[in-house]
């Protein structure tokens, strides 16, 4: 049992000698598991352990992959998406030299109108043109097998070879396959292809040059010389295949047909929807219909003939599916080719002239869009119409173009004997963990069948998990969600009332649900609307406490093995006795050599929820009176109502294309609206005790905590339990002070509280800020922070540029879904404060464009002047260079203003003009002030009709500082958009890049970046890693004219206000690179301030702000924020996971990178200590 | 002069051997101690949280961020680690035992029952010669009786002897209600040896701070005496043999222990301060006293000032109280 990623990888690997990697999604795990392989010493089948290479970027991978081929290895990689993009330019060249490689491609949406991870065939159809040939498969036990067929086929027949499948469909669908031995991958392997491989290579001893410049004479006939290897190629795959056939009993072909001998209707596809396709064309075709699909596996090169002889000739009506979109195309690109191969094969003779199949083509599953055999109907039954829509969609509502089919939702060719379950989970409670667990119990331990694909959604922290499992007599082959599932499970009772949970049960199906409640309590606490679908669907029904069960085991807050002893108790699924003793003889497995303690507290959790497990009496009526409460509430705007909302409920899939912009552009500000508590403990605050420091409202990941100082008559309406104090500030007496928090937006990450200097006097272990159970103080908490809301704010221009009162700022950036305790959100949030209603932001692909725009809500907001962040996201490799764009955009734009406002000097208010050109705008108060100049100016220009004054308002508000901020991950800054950063740096201009480095890829998972520091474990770099971290701030300081500062804000936050202010007002780029710890690095996130603070004074992390205007004082520009280190490196590296890993795994490699990596910070010190140094001064050197 | 002692049925050339400390972590340490003539090394710990609730909880931890997010499953690659803290230190036990031709004693701490004894066996099968059994631990229950928690104690001692082949101690602490008398059952439960006494860190309040401070003290001379105390009441009265642990920093230290009736006297402190070289010299100390004295083997030595055979007994026990006092007034 696994999925496709790793079967593709266990082959690639066991055929490859190079493998160069990078991380992106869907593909990293191939890469993952391939480096833990070679860092296990695990060999391929010639008993070599392969090199597995990790590079800075796809364009890396793919260079140097072109470099290995040359010089002669057998290499592979994976890749996705843009990924696959960035690779093209070398493509063309490894096609161009026929050099045998197999690239595995999870294929993957190209970013467009917004970024999608998931699946569609975007990125390959890009690859098209490139000379690789190209071979789709279409499960997991394909995935697998054609991934061999083409190492083997490349050998042979030179031409290289892109494998692709899937992404997230088949990459990450788990299903019961028949692994391939070492014998048949070298049996497959052909010996005497590699020694070719080997001659032909690159190499001093038979020196040869390649890449040469050639001119008109000879370009093209050299280029026309590669054809025969093409022409051959297809033969060659037959070939493999035929031979794959012989070894494995598994026959593939270039192009398959399945369907009626004598078919009138066919459906052409290629990838993971050819099996629904063919699954409901038997269904068609068994209700008398004559339908038929044709598979494409070999898309290029192209065989005319194979592929016409597959096609039935009884054809008269075909529908060619892709799953990408080519704006502006006659059609999408297998449409076209079928077109002109009908055409082609006609015009040769292949078929008969009389062959007129009506053509028609149509997009589905565009990003992961589930392709259902409904949807396949609707497209069957669309070629009976006389006249069929020429070019359609499936599985979306097109209301503006009309083009998508109408489908039947209602039908299923789901088959009885297969159990098909779906269970909500909560990302921490375990339940994908289980659930891929009894998975592999089924499908391993019995002769079943089963499959396992888990959809998430998109938040980090407290993210809702909904799996679909299908367990069966015979191989299942059902690449789409379940709609009708004979068991649901509910593992949090709270989705009740946000989900319709039980829309996927299917009549007389099984309902589980965790609860507090007992069998005989139960039914009165369900809404409404939950205890009618039971009834009515006839369900039977089961509660546990499964909370309760874990606490009692010793098992903590993770309720897997209870869920998952219930399932296998009450689906059926096995014979009871006989699927507990698998769950036990599985923990036993997992567990076993982590230590009988944790099996033993397994097995209890076993016996105690057998026992804890009660069936509920489903009474004949409905009687609760609870009612689903609003998804939103009703002041939120119109679209929060009519789309969010809807998108909140998980029913985005019904909502139209109308109702989208179709420029990808959306409203910012809609995170408040979605209230998600999913805190079970939320910070309270203790006035008595608070020292009114604002540390807590800063340190807050998700500006859930917030602080105000207000005159005291607005308490006059004040809630009961609304807290206040006398604030304490000498410039603003009499004033009263809150702290609050939005109890429905915390995460319960309890940083605050471990922040919070301020102790209780008689009873130390409580604070200033306490954490409490959320659910008693919803209700008082929520009018508390209503009531908060509507405080008076402060004048910004009156408040100090320190720590405490730049919390008195009003944060932009709220409510994300960023993990709990994130580390680089707070900086966010502070850049927000401090200059968000003037800030145009570009963001690198990672964690913070995940949290920060995913759907469906988003973070970033405006102030009440509707001011506020202007946030967008390009690309990963790419954010500097769009960034700078901005600046420059909007540089152009202040000049255009600029020079239409002198020209109005003698026909307007010339003292305005003069003053707007002229204003200092480094303060908040000249901002504000810039901006009511801008204001008056604008009134002015409404009164004039002469063309230059429209064109002045449409570019006047630039007249007032924006402040252009480039963010993004280690990942970007260090690795693939290094070369731009380096470039912005480079380029003078007035524009600011902060570094949210947590030293790993963090949005995929966790592997190395130039950032890692030595001896951390990462992906990537599970043996530790061995070269010390990049120093970006070092080498942006070798430009002289960068500002630069080095930032912890657990650590000293007064010097990371400080850099942010001092970056913003620097008149050149400016670098900030902000300690940012992350759950890749292995520890209880609410010990993350405490955690920096170890970082700095181990000197893991110093802080230093170079800043090139004390250069102009005589004073020198780099100043050390941090003190000589006064702990020892392990101090700080002992806490976390990402080193102690290394010391468990290998004690002695860990003591000697424990060692190097103390010389290294000891020696950066040093240096930092050096260039410090402060210049001397004229009259000592005349000494 | 013939210093040779029987611990833990092994024959010692003399009584002088390292306590349970970090030292064995480093092998040069550990072959600098044999040249500098120790008589056996005890590893330092193996901890029962080390082995449970750690690997429970970083489990529970590294395991509540998996398969929560489309893009990525974990966060940590595969590796397998949690029983890399025990194996590593089998693995220790074992390069330590081969880098030295004295006896060395595995050492396990625990204090609750559960499956964690079983390590016992592979301690043994690592090459312990013997094992030592640490019950440190502080009584912080309101509901656990003086009688409930000595059984808890038996319960384990049993079941670690009934897994080992090989001799065993137990440390122990000194607050226990009726010190004797649960030696004693220490003894019928298996015990080969006991151990007098843990020392346990001290933490400190941070006034300032409201805070408590953890403090890591090593021990001084003046810690011997509790011990030295109790080795004269348990000496030939109890069915075990004793060794001392804390306070000896000097072969007089170690004279008075082995007077107060231990057949082996376990240093720590000492070595960490002033390095393997400390062994030498105290055992130089030790020798040149006894021949001073006359002594011509630690046979005659030891026990000398138990409580059966010292002087004074009385001295030993409550009304020594009342004599410091009255000397205090005087």
């Amino acid at each position: 049992m696994l999925d496709a990623n790793e079967a593709v990888a266990s082959v690639a690997y066991r055929a490859s000698e190079v493998i160069a990697i990078y991380p992106i999604t869907p593909s990293t795990s191939m890469a993952e598991v391939c480096d833990e392989w070679s860092s296990a010493n695990r060999p391929n089948v010639w008993s070599d352990v392969p090199e597995v290479v990790q590079l800075q970027s796809e364009g890396g991978v793919a260079g140097a992959i072109h470099g290995s081929l040359q010089a002669g290895a057998l290499c592979t990689t994976f890749t996705s998406s843009q990924g696959l993009l960035l690779m093209i330019p070398n493509m063309y060249k490894i096609a161009g030299e026929l050099t045998p490689f197999c690239m595995h491609v999870a294929a993957r949406a190209l970013a467009t109108h917004g970024l999608s991870i998931f699946g569609d065939h975007s990125d390959v159809m890009a690859c098209r043109q490139t000379g690789f040939a190209m071979l789709a498969s279409n499960t997991v036990q394909e995935a697998q097998d054609i991934a061999l067929i083409s190492h083997a086929a490349t050998l042979k027949c030179r031409v290289p070879f892109m494998h692709f499948f899937d992404g997230f469909r088949t990459s990450h669908e788990i299903n019961k396959i028949e692994l391939l031995d070492n014998s048949v991958i070298e049996a497959m392997l052909d010996t005497d292809t590699i020694s070719r491989i080997r001659e032909n290579s690159l190499s001093p001893d038979h020196p040869t040059i390649r890449g040469t410049a050639q001119n008109p004479d000879v370009f093209f006939q050299a280029r026309e010389a590669a054809n025969p290897f093409y022409d051959a190629c297809p033969d060659v795959v037959e070939a493999e295949m035929n031979k794959f056939a012989e070894l494995t009993g598994r026959q593939y072909s270039l192009y398959e047909y399945e369907g009626a001998e004598d078919a009138e209707e066919l459906v052409v596809v290629m990838g993971s929807g050819a099996e629904t396709a063919v699954e409901t064309a038997a269904y068609l075709n068994s209700q008398g219909r004559k339908t038929g699909v044709l598979k494409i596996r070999l898309y290029r090169p192209l065989d005319l003939k194979r592929l016409v002889a597959a096609m039935p000739k009884s054809v008269r009506r075909i529908a060619v599916l892709d799953r990408c979109k080519e704006s502006g195309a006659l059609g999408e690109p297998l449409l076209v080719e079928m077109m002109a191969c009908i055409e082609e094969a006609r015009q040769a003779g292949l078929l008969p002239d009389s062959f007129c199949p009506t053509v028609i083509g149509g997009r589905y599953g565009l990003g992961s869009k589930d392709f259902t055999p409904a949807m396949v109907k609707a497209i069957f039954d669309e070629l009976l119409v006389e006249q069929p829509k020429r070019r359609f969609t499936v599985g979306i509502v097109d209301d503006v173009t009309g083009l998508s089919l109408t489908v039947e939702d209602d039908f299923d060719l789901e088959k009885s004997e297969v159990i098909r379950a779906v269970f909500f989970g909560l990302g921490s409670d375990g339940t994908v963990g289980a659930n891929k667990n009894s998975v592999k119990i089924i499908g391993e331990g019995t002769p079943n069948f089963a499959q396992g694909y888990f959809v998430y959604d998109s938040k980090k922290s407290g993210a809702v998990t909904i799996s679909h499992l299908r367990f069966g007599p015979e191989v299942i082959r059902a690449p789409y969600l379940i709609k009708n599932a004979s068991f649901v499970g509910c593992h949090q009772a709270q989705f009740l009332d946000q989900y319709d949970v039980l829309e996927y049960a299917a009549p007389k199906g099984v309902f589980l649900l965790n609860s507090i409640y007992p069998a005989d309590t139960v039914w009165e606490h369900l809404p409404r609307t939950v205890q009618e679908a039971v009834i009515e669907k006839q369900l039977q029904f089961y509660v546990i406490d499964a909370y309760k069960v874990g606490r009692a085991a010793g098992m903590g807050g993770r309720i897997n093995t209870i869920m998952q002893t219930c399932f296998f108790a009450i689906s059926g699924v096995l014979p009871k006795d006989e699927a507990i003793a698998k769950i036990k003889e599985a923990i036993e497995k997992t567990y076993g050599k982590k230590g009988p303690e944790i099996v033993q507290k397994n097995f209890a959790a076993v016996d105690q929820t057998l026992a804890a497990l009660q069936q509920v009496e489903v009474p004949s009526v409905a009687s609760s009176t609870l009612e689903l409460p609003p998804v939103v509430p009703a002041e939120a705007p119109d679209f929060v109502q009519r789309v969010t909302s809807v998108m909140l409920q998980n029913k985005g899939d019904s909502l139209p294309v109308s109702v989208f912009r179709p420029d990808g552009v959306w409203d910012v500000g809609t995170s408040q609206w979605e209230k998600r508590n999913i805190a079970q403990e939320i910070p309270i605050w203790d006035p008595a005790v608070c020292i009114q420091c604002n540390k807590c409202v800063e340190a807050c990941p998700h500006a859930a905590i917030r602080s105000n100082f207000y005159d005291a008559d607005e308490l006059e309406n004040a809630p009961v339990s609304f807290r206040s104090t006398d604030f304490r500030a000498r410039d603003f007496p009499d004033k009263k002070f809150t702290i609050q928090v939005a109890p429905e937006d915390c995460t319960g990450c309890s940083l605050c509280v471990s922040v919070c200097p301020a102790k209780n006097k008689t009873n130390p272990r409580e604070k200033a800020i306490n954490m409490r159970m959320q659910n008693p103080l919803l209700e008082e908490e929520r009018a508390n922070y209503n009531f908060f809301l509507n405080l008076s704010k402060p004048d910004r221009a009156t408040l100090k540029e320190d720590v405490k009162f730049t919390q008195f700022k009003e944060p932009l950036f709220e409510f994300s879904g960023a993990c709990a305790g994130c580390g680089e959100t707070p900086y966010l949030k502070m850049l927000t404060q401090i200059c968000g209603d003037r800030l145009l932001m570009a963001n690198a692909t990672g964690c913070s464009s995940i949290y920060g725009g995913n759907l469906p809500t988003t973070p970033y907001t405006c102030n009440d002047d509707g001011r506020g962040p202007a946030w967008a996201n390009s690309l990963f490799e790419d954010n500097a260079e769009f960034g700078l764009g901005m600046r420059v955009a909007v540089d152009k734009q202040v000049v255009i203003a600029q020079d239409l406002l002198r020209g109005f000097s003698s026909s307007l208010d010339a003292e305005l003009i003069d003053a707007i050109l002229t204003a200092d705008q480094s303060t908040e108060a000249g901002i504000a002030d810039q901006r009511a100049r801008v204001a008056e100016l604008k009134a002015k220009l409404e009164t004039l009709s002469e063309p230059k004054a429209k064109r002045l308002l449409d570019v006047a508000d630039y007249l007032v500082e924006k402040s252009v901020w480039i963010v993004g991950g280690d990942g970007w800054a260090y690795d693939i958009g290094f070369g731009g950063v380096d470039h912005v740096l480079a380029s003078g201009r007035n524009i600011n890049i902060m570094v949210l480095d947590t030293e790993v890829y963090s949005n995929t998972g966790g592997q190395a970046s130039k950032s890692t520091p030595i001896g951390a474990i990462a992906k990537f770099a599970a043996s530790g890693k061995v070269t010390g971290k990049k120093d970006l701030g070092l080498i942006a300081m070798n430009y002289g004219n960068v500002y630069v500062a080095r930032v912890a804000i657990g650590a000293k936050d007064t010097q990371t206000v400080n850099a942010i202010y001092e970056a913003m007002r620097h008149p050149g780029p400016s670098l900030i690179i902000a300690y940012s710890h992350c759950i890749a690095h292995g520890y209880n996130l609410a010990s993350g301030f405490d955690q920096q603070k170890l970082a700095v004074d181990s000197g893991a992390w110093p802080l230093y702000r170079y800043d090139p205007a004390r250069n102009a004082q005589g004073e020198n520009p780099l100043k050390l924020d941090s003190r000589k280190p006064k702990k020892r490196l392990y101090e700080f590296t002992d806490n976390e996971a990402r080193f102690r890993m290394l010391k468990m795994k290998d004690p002695v490699r860990a003591k000697e990178l424990g060692q190097a990596a103390q010389t290294f910070v000891d020696e950066r010190f040093e240096l930092y200590d050096r260039l410090s140094q402060p210049f001397e001064t004229a009259d000592e050197d005349a000494e | 002069m013939n210093l040779e002692t029987k611990y833990l049925d092994l024959d010692l050339k003399h009584p002088i051997i390292a306590g349970a400390s970090p030292l064995p972590d480093d092998l040069d340490k550990v072959r600098a101690l044999e040249d500098h003539g120790i008589a056996a090394i005890t590893m330092y710990s193996l901890f029962e949280e080390q082995i449970t609730q750690n690997m429970v909880g970083s489990e529970a931890h590294l395991g509540s961020y998996e398969n929560s997010f489309s893009e990525a499953a974990s966060y940590f690659p595969e590796v397998d680690l949690l029983d890399r803290g025990v194996e590593n230190y089998l693995d220790q036990l074992a390069k330590v035992k081969a880098a030295v031709s004295v006896p060395v004693i595995g050492s396990l701490n625990g204090t609750r029952e559960g499956e964690w004894v079983n390590y016992a066996t592979l301690m043994e099968s690592a090459g312990a010669d013997a094992l030592e059994l640490n019950l440190y631990f502080l009584p912080t229950d309101v509901d656990e009786s003086s009688i409930q928690l000595e059984d808890r104690c038996i319960r384990i001692v049993e079941s670690v002897k009934a897994r080992i082949t090989v001799p065993l101690a137990v440390k122990l602490s000194p607050f226990f209600t009726a010190l004797p008398q649960f030696a004693k059952r220490l003894s019928g439960a298996g015990a080969d040896s006991l151990v007098c006494f843990n020392r346990f860190y001290q933490p400190d309040i941070n006034a300032d701070e409201l805070d408590i401070k953890p403090m890591l003290d090593l021990s001084h001379s003046h810690e011997l005496r509790l011990r030295l105390r109790w080795l004269a009441f348990l000496s030939g009265r109890v069915d075990t043999q004793l060794a001392v642990s804390g306070g000896v920093h000097t072969g007089i230290d170690a004279v008075k222990a082995l007077m107060a009736g231990a057949d082996a006297v376990q240093v720590v402190s000492s070595l960490l301060i002033n390095g393997p070289e400390q062994v030498t010299e105290m055992l130089d100390e030790l020798s040149a006293w006894m021949q001073e004295k006359e002594y011509a083997s630690l046979e005659e030595l030891r026990g000398c000032m138990n409580y059966l055979r010292c002087p004074d007994p009385d001295a030993l026990e409550r009304a020594n109280y009342m004599r410091v006092l009255k000397s205090w007034r005087s």
